[in-house]
């Protein structure tokens, strides 16, 4: 029978502890070199300001898991803010509002995922045009920013509950909500665990009777829906519509997922992970804002320094774990 | 196994262009009116011509690279940081500078040029040795150029919009030789280069099979280490000529908004064009053919007049309808019709 | 309970250029564990595909339990009680042990997914293999060996009628293949009925009640195993080509030129895991032939020769200069050629055209500034066409649209192109027609002739005699033995390959 230890960390889920980390190192760093980082304000701020790319990353995740990516992510934010923008300016019911823009997202990932699967055409380029689509329905919409002036989201900023001297905002909850959804179903539904079996092997999925093509479309489907949910309360921050808001989300979202320990070629990833790499790229945006010397400039410089020293590090490991292979 | 003749794969997209500009002949006046004014040539062609260049440039690079089967998503990056380079050259790397026009200053032109071509080449080395000798994804390789590269740029430039003006140097992206855009012989002078690199030398065979099938041409004892480091490295340093030519165009650099997304459209051309995604047999003329489509249309929404928002959509709608004319369903389509037509008329397959 | 299991009768399958399979039989008896056994291309993995539901029959029946079944797709035959593990073992490497078993229908609580529950089932269905593993473990984190071990388990539980084993000891050791005929042995108790598909003489006479021969996509014959000796099974294994254009020179026994002559003169070369030490001398003009079955280490000697796989001791002289080569670069500019037996892998380049493929490995030895133009290209590639009979409408004919028979031929071509010194050919037949098998026997004698050395690896045993003047034996990742000159016989290579082994630890 296998034997519990006290920590049992096996060898797969190094990566994850190794984000885990590096997170907590950068949170004492921020922590040492700054006099008020050790707040709990900080901490929360720190989920609400990252809450519109943490719940972008979760339909990212299942997406890369799956051996796919998704590139209209930040276009598909953008033009879902214009949505709610202009509906409610127009006078529609919240609730009315919401749905449509929801519905606007997730269809739009269902008919890539369709596409993908259908005409077996590239991933890379559905998406993409995808995107194109999306963002150029946006500026359809409008050209121009469109303000949001209903109390419902005026006043959402408002919305929380006070921890310490921060606040658990409703973005926070959101993207928490997200994380526990997202974990939910890619630990404890068939769903989720078909998605891991795609992006391992084909296949073999296939020869094991899973529902593949099912899957693939509706991993499309989902992200769509949670770009949707992040477009959605994007427009908490911003209060409006704007057709270039969100670029280059969807390589931050990509950025989120890699630092976590998914990796590109399918079949590896965790919620948790992502989450995490969300956080990471959130502290370095932090710790630059706090230092107030480095200009904003240096986050994308480091963000990719430390892609790329997780992806080294992934390379060991997954190198690692195929050659040590003889057990019992 | 079909006989007869195979529809080459760039009959579609050279359909699609056709299209275009035929619609362009009926509807637009004087689309392909041609005039000669200030010693060169002017038109709405020769505007096409003009601003697909620096598209045009990253795209041929772009085309050897998926050939090998990889992808390089850092180019629209590497542009940045090339033409921030070369603003920053031309003020001598000083950048506490005004921004008040009419204060000129003439850096040596060969400096202008060289550096952010060099640092262009280094880049694209980098790119290299990641995907070849440690054996990186591409994506994953050049993703991390793409955004560490972007944060380069605007640290070199302190995010500010370098302007200057500089009369050698503002020719690259706006003078005129033999009345044609200069940014266009440069491109011109970009498909040669590669030609003559592929054609003369067997790069171009080596190339076609890393894509096709590495492990065989491993085996039949091609180097493929130095063909990916090549592709990689051609790829940064057309990057780098493209940000030159953008930089000279817009007598500025924007670090943070130059070359955003154009790898995208620098991709999407190449597939356009015919070249598969997998890698394989490449087509430099598909992809000149898929950058003007793009360019084509673009400027057509602006002479018709059509509001500038739709040609995002305009663009989307083209690149599935095209997918879906080449995907593999539709020959599958298409070739159970054949087959039915050939069954019916009797003839032997 | 009675009559046969499986019956398969008059089964036909045909390829664009080759029949894989010509009116074959096949019957399994409940509760046996029957053999399947044939050399390559012989058919057996095309009739399993068909069995399966891979590849859909031209002609013939499949009656199981009683039933004609015609499966359309690997699902449906598991559906219809066929369960198959293959060799590459089918499952998820990056998914738990107990997921494996589970996937698709994991038991589900309150909260989703039961881990629990479905890893203690995963315990208990492994209990009764006697298999004690941890079952969180990620599958891809254990041996091959005990992969296999799960696959059987989870086609096991999809109360399957039939078990299908595609060659599972291909990467066992000794013990694991003991643990596995245990299991075997218990589930023949149990009533369940095996097919072994493998390629192991002394396994098949192991484990196995009753065996079917295939060769050359016929069916040769089915034995009960105590009946037969394994020199019986060589035989019908390599058995009598349909070939009959026996009026072909027999130079096979032409006189070995001197050992001054020498071109390759190995001496202890071998590499852990892959080939044990050994000794192999080729002469100018020689044609030496590497004799064994499948598994021998007939390839395993032809990829170190020529730098594939890099050799861990040992020395390698060329024309009496002793030699490093670690890549087929190396080898080729050594004036070696090595013409592979898996030629989707290592040989075909797909996406270019049959000229491309043809003049590479020559473009590769010109180097980097001498290009060979078009018209070269054409000029060289139309003269293989020419020698080789390749049957393909041009020059710039996608290769991927070539019969396979004819891909071989471009293969060899491209090697013949860079006119070697010494030119390793490793079934370069396979998948040709008897005709043109002929023709390429007949080159490979003139090149000989020509002062060229050949090494030449085939399971095709009538080519290797008849080409050949000399004649290595492998057993099992060791030469064994040498024949020379008169001595080559069909006859006495078959004893040589059936003689008991001596066990080595």
């Amino acid at each position: 029978m296998s034997r519990k230890r006290l920590f049992q960390i096996s060898r797969r889920d190094m990566p994850l502890v190794a984000t885990f980390i590096v997170f907590l190192l950068l949170y004492a760093f921020g922590g040492f070199s700054y006099r008020n980082f050790m707040t709990p304000r900080v901490f929360f701020n720190l989920l609400t300001d990252n809450a519109v790319l943490g719940i972008t990353a979760v339909g990212m995740t299942f997406v890369i898991i799956s051996g796919g990516i998704d590139l209209s992510v930040g276009a598909v934010i953008s033009t879902t803010a214009m949505i709610v923008a202009v509906l409610t300016q127009a006078g529609m019911n919240n609730v009315f509002v919401i749905a449509i823009a929801l519905l606007f997202g997730t269809t739009l990932g269902f008919l890539m995922g369709g596409m993908i699967q259908y005409f077996k055409t590239p991933p890379f380029i559905v998406t993409l045009a995808g995107m194109f689509f999306a963002r150029g329905l946006g500026y359809v919409l409008s050209l121009g920013s469109v303000p949001i002036t209903h109390p419902f989201y005026t006043n959402a900023s408002s919305i929380g509950i006070k921890i310490g001297n921060g606040k658990l905002s409703m973005p926070a909850m959101a993207l928490l909500a997200m994380i526990l959804i997202g974990w939910f179903i890619s630990r404890r539904t068939r769903f989720g665990r078909n998605v891991f079996a795609v992006g391992g092997n084909e296949q073999s999925a296939i020869l094991m009777g899973l529902p593949v093509t099912q899957t693939k479309i509706a991993v499309y489907t989902f992200s769509g829906f949670c770009s949707a949910v992040a477009g959605f309360i994007y427009t908490f921050y911003t209060l409006s519509g704007y057709g270039l808001a969100a670029m280059g989300l969807e390589m931050e979202a990509i950025a989120s997922a890699v630092i976590g320990g998914t990796l590109m070629t399918g079949g590896y990833g965790t919620i948790l992970g992502t989450l995490l790499g969300t956080l990471i790229q959130g502290l370095i945006k932090s710790i630059i804002a706090f230092n107030g010397q480095f200009s904003v400039f240096w986050i994308k410089l480091f963000t990719g320094g430390m892609l790329l020293g997780f992806i080294l590090l992934q390379k060991i490991f997954v190198y690692g774990t195929k050659s040590r292979r003889r057990k019992r | 196994m079909k006989k007869g003749r195979q529809i080459p794969r760039i009959a579609w997209p050279l359909f699609a262009l056709g299209l275009i500009l035929f619609f362009n002949l009926v509807f637009t006046d004087s689309f392909f009116a041609i005039t000669i004014k200030d010693g060169h040539l002017f038109g709405s062609l020769i505007d096409i011509l003009r601003r697909s260049a620096p598209t045009l440039i990253m795209a041929v690079a772009m085309t050897y690279v998926i050939a090998t089967g990889g992808i390089d998503i850092s180019v629209g990056s590497v542009l940045a940081i090339s033409g921030s380079i070369a603003s920053l050259v031309v003020w001598g790397g000083n950048t506490q500078y005004l921004t008040s026009a009419g204060s000129q200053y003439y850096a040596p032109m060969l400096s202008i040029i060289l550096i952010p071509l060099v640092a262009s080449i280094l880049l694209g080395a980098f790119n290299g040795v990641m995907v070849s000798f440690i054996g990186l994804q591409p994506f994953i390789a050049t993703l991390i150029l793409m955004t560490a590269g972007r944060g380069l740029a605007q640290l070199l430039t302190g995010g500010k919009v370098l302007n200057f003006r500089h009369a050698g140097f503002e020719f690259v992206g706006r003078g005129y030789l033999f009345g044609l855009p200069f940014p266009f012989l440069l491109a011109l002078g970009v498909i040669v280069l590669g030609t003559v690199i592929t054609r003369l030398t067997p790069m171009g065979l080596y190339i076609q099979a890393v894509g096709g099938n590495r492990s065989a041409s491993n085996f039949s004892g091609v180097n493929t280490r130095l063909v990916l480091l090549f592709v990689y490295i051609f790829s940064g340093f057309a990057a780098g000529l493209s940000g030159l030519v953008m930089t000279s165009d817009i007598t500025g650099a924007d670090a943070g908004f130059m070359g955003l997304y154009m790898e995208l459209d620098a991709i999407l051309a190449v597939v356009i064009g015919g070249t598969p995604m997998e890698g394989g047999k490449y087509n430099v003329g598909g992809t000149v053919v898929g950058v003007l489509i793009i360019q084509t249309l673009t400027t057509t929404i602006l002479t018709k007049g059509i509001p500038t928002e739709y040609t995002l959509l305009v663009k989307a709608i083209v690149v599935v309808v095209v997918l879906i004319i080449q995907s593999n369903k539709m020959r599958e389509v298409m070739g159970k019709r054949q087959g039915k037509m050939i069954a019916k008329g009797g003839a032997a397959v | 309970m009675g009559g046969k299991l499986l019956e398969v009768h008059n089964v036909y399958k045909v390829f664009p250029g080759v029949t894989a399979l010509a009116d074959v039989d096949f019957a399994l008896e409940r509760g046996e564990i029957h053999g399947l056994m044939g050399e390559n291309g012989a058919g057996k993995s095309t009739l399993i595909k068909v069995i399966t539901g891979v590849y859909q029959k031209d002609a013939g029946t499949i009656v199981l339990d009683g039933q004609e079944i015609h499966p359309t797709s690997p699902l449906h035959a598991e559906a219809l009680g066929i369960s198959t593990v293959y060799q590459e073992v089918n499952l998820l490497t990056n998914l738990s042990v107990a997921e494996n078993l589970a996937i698709g229908r994991q038991p589900t609580g309150t909260v989703g997914i039961d881990w629990k529950t479905m890893n203690r089932r995963a315990v208990g269905i492994l209990e009764k293999f006697d298999i004690d593993i941890d079952v969180t473990e990620l599958l891809g984190n254990y041996s091959i060996a005990i992969q296999q071990m799960v696959a059987i388990a989870r086609a096991l539980e999809l109360e399957s009628k039939l078990l299908i084993l595609d060659e599972p000891t291909s990467s066992l050791n000794a013990d694991e293949v003991e643990k596995l005929f245990k299991q075997m042995r218990r589930l023949k108790e149990q009533g369940h009925s095996i097919i072994f598909v493998t390629h192991f003489l002394d396994q098949v006479f192991e484990i196995t009640d009753r065996i079917t021969v295939l060769r050359n996509g016929k069916y040769v014959g089915e034995y009960a195993t105590p009946s037969m000796t394994k020199l019986d099974l060589v035989s019908k294994l390599m058995g009598k080509s349909l070939d009959d254009l026996k009026n072909f020179d027999s130079i096979s026994n032409h006189v070995e030129i001197g050992d001054d002559a020498n071109l390759i003169d190995v001496k202890g070369m071998e590499k852990t895991n892959y080939m044990n030490p050994f000794d192999l001398k080729v002469s100018k003009g020689d044609i030496v032939g590497l004799a064994g079955l499948l598994g021998s280490g007939r390839t395993e000697i032809t990829n170190l020769l020529f730098g594939t796989q890099k050799p861990e001791g040992g020395e390698l002289h060329i024309k009496g200069k002793r030699v490093n080569i670690n890549s087929p670069r190396k080898a080729i500019a050594h004036h070696l050629a090595l013409s592979p037996e898996d030629r989707k892998q290592e040989g075909i380049i797909s996406g270019l055209s049959v000229r491309e493929n043809i003049v590479l490995a020559q473009q590769v030895k010109n180097g980097w500034l001498h290009n060979i133009n078009v018209r070269k290209q054409t000029e060289l590639a139309e003269k293989y066409i020419g020698m080789l009979s390749i049957k393909t409408s041009g020059v710039n004919q996608p290769i991927e649209t070539l019969s396979g028979g004819n891909q071989q031929k471009v293969i060899l071509a491209r090697w013949l192109a860079t006119n070697p010194e010494l030119l390793i050919v490793d079934e370069p037949t396979r998948g040709i027609d008897v005709g043109a098998k002929m023709e390429i026997q007949r080159l490979l004698v003139e090149l000989s002739k020509q002062g060229m050395g050949i090494v030449f690896v085939s399971s095709e045993i009538e080519e290797v005699v008849r080409c050949s003047n000399r004649v290595y034996i492998l057993q099992n990742r060791n030469i064994v033995g040498e024949l020379r000159g008169e001595e080559i016989s069909e006859q006495e290579i078959m004893v040589r390959i059936a003689a008991k082994e001596d066990r080595k630890a």
